[in-house]
């Protein structure tokens, strides 16, 4: 069985329920022969990088299907080219890793859908009742504030404590806030409580990327965090830079 | 007067150090390299939307080739311009 995928792009002047019959058309076509779908993914209207037949816009489709030796794809490619109200059209076959990586795409683990999807984690555990964490009371300022855009997915992850929004501190990013986060930090009063060191090793355990980042601070901006002292960490922060002590006799 | 200890370090030592350049799909375990992502492939482009060599991306020879081909397949899909001016 291989894995195949054709992309095309319909014409966008024609009218809505035309171009949807058009796709059904060849899924239809594919369907016919014995071929198996797999997934339909309509990418919806796009900016053409360059125009194509007078047209500055296009509406793409990408059907993924297997078939058994790969007999349609000829039928098929021909039925594409005679139809005049395609702008282009593109057939792949998919290696194994290509297969894996469009059903790792659907499932939503891939690129800036895993970040918000771990983004995404935190207010739903922030809309949970209050959690038994006394840990937490001391910052019930931080709570009204996090994560700016609420995008609500039903990810039932067990996580009892609400998160705070770690970014706050100077020095940390969402890359990093979401590596705290994996590594049981969620809140300031968390990251106040770990001490460097425990920092330093998540981060060189996440690669030499990180090695630059120096959390040497990020224990006391986050204990200004969870007292809920906004305008003490602001000051603070004025006199860090980059989340490092502006000179040395800063640190601890 | 200087003195011949003090010429030891005319220049910054460390300016003439390059950092190493890595191929980031062998690094990050990427397998798969999608013609349907032109932001990531934007990657590889120059502004005029040529292919970058191996020598600036520090790819490596196997996925150079593949980010050459998914490159070319955006174009075909026009999602990448062929030729343009200004794209980044």
């Amino acid at each position: 069985m291989r894995q195949f995928e054709v992309t095309f792009i319909v014409d966008p002047v024609l009218p809505k329920d035309e171009i949807q019959a058009k796709a059904n058309k060849y899924v239809d076509y594919l369907k016919a022969n014995d071929a198996n779908i797999v997934h339909i993914d309509e990418m919806g209207l796009r900016q053409l990088a360059y125009p194509i037949k007078n047209r500055n816009s296009g509406i793409y489709y990408c059907i993924e299907f297997q078939s058994e030796l790969g007999q349609v794809v000829d039928g098929l490619e021909l039925t594409l080219r005679r139809d005049e109200e395609l702008l282009r059209f593109l057939t792949v076959s998919l290696d194994k890793y290509g297969v894996k990586y469009n059903a790792d795409k659907r499932a939503g683990l891939i690129g800036k859908k895993k970040k918000s999807d771990k983004k995404a984690d935190a207010p739903v555990a922030a809309a949970a009742p209050k959690a038994e964490k006394p840990a937490e009371k001391p910052a019930p300022k931080a709570e009204a504030k996090p994560e700016p855009k609420p995008e609500p997915k039903a990810e039932p992850k067990a996580e009892a404590k609400s998160a705070d929004d770690l970014k706050k501190i100077e020095g940390i990013g969402p890359k990093i806030a979401g590596l705290l986060n994996d590594a049981g930090i969620l809140t300031f009063a968390d990251l106040a409580g770990a001490d460097v060191e425990k920092v330093k090793g998540i981060l060189a355990d996440a690669g030499s990327r990180y090695a630059m980042h120096d959390p040497t601070t990020w224990g006391q901006q986050a204990q200004l965090a969870a007292d809920g002292k906004w305008d003490e960490l602001k000051t603070l922060q004025d006199e860090l830079q980059g989340g490092k002590p502006a000179d040395s006799s800063e640190e601890e | 007067m200087a003195s011949r200890d003090d010429i030891k370090f005319l220049s910054n030592p460390k300016i003439g150090q390059k950092r190493k350049k890595y191929c980031r799909f062998k690094k990050y375990g990427i397998k798969y390299i999608d013609y349907k992502d032109p932001d990531f492939l934007l990657q590889f482009v120059n502004e005029q939307g040529k292919i970058l060599p191996r020598r600036i991306t520090g790819n490596s020879l196997k996925y150079q080739r593949r980010v050459a081909t998914a490159i070319k397949r955006a174009r075909h899909l026009a999602m990448m311009p062929y030729v343009a001016d200004l794209l980044k």
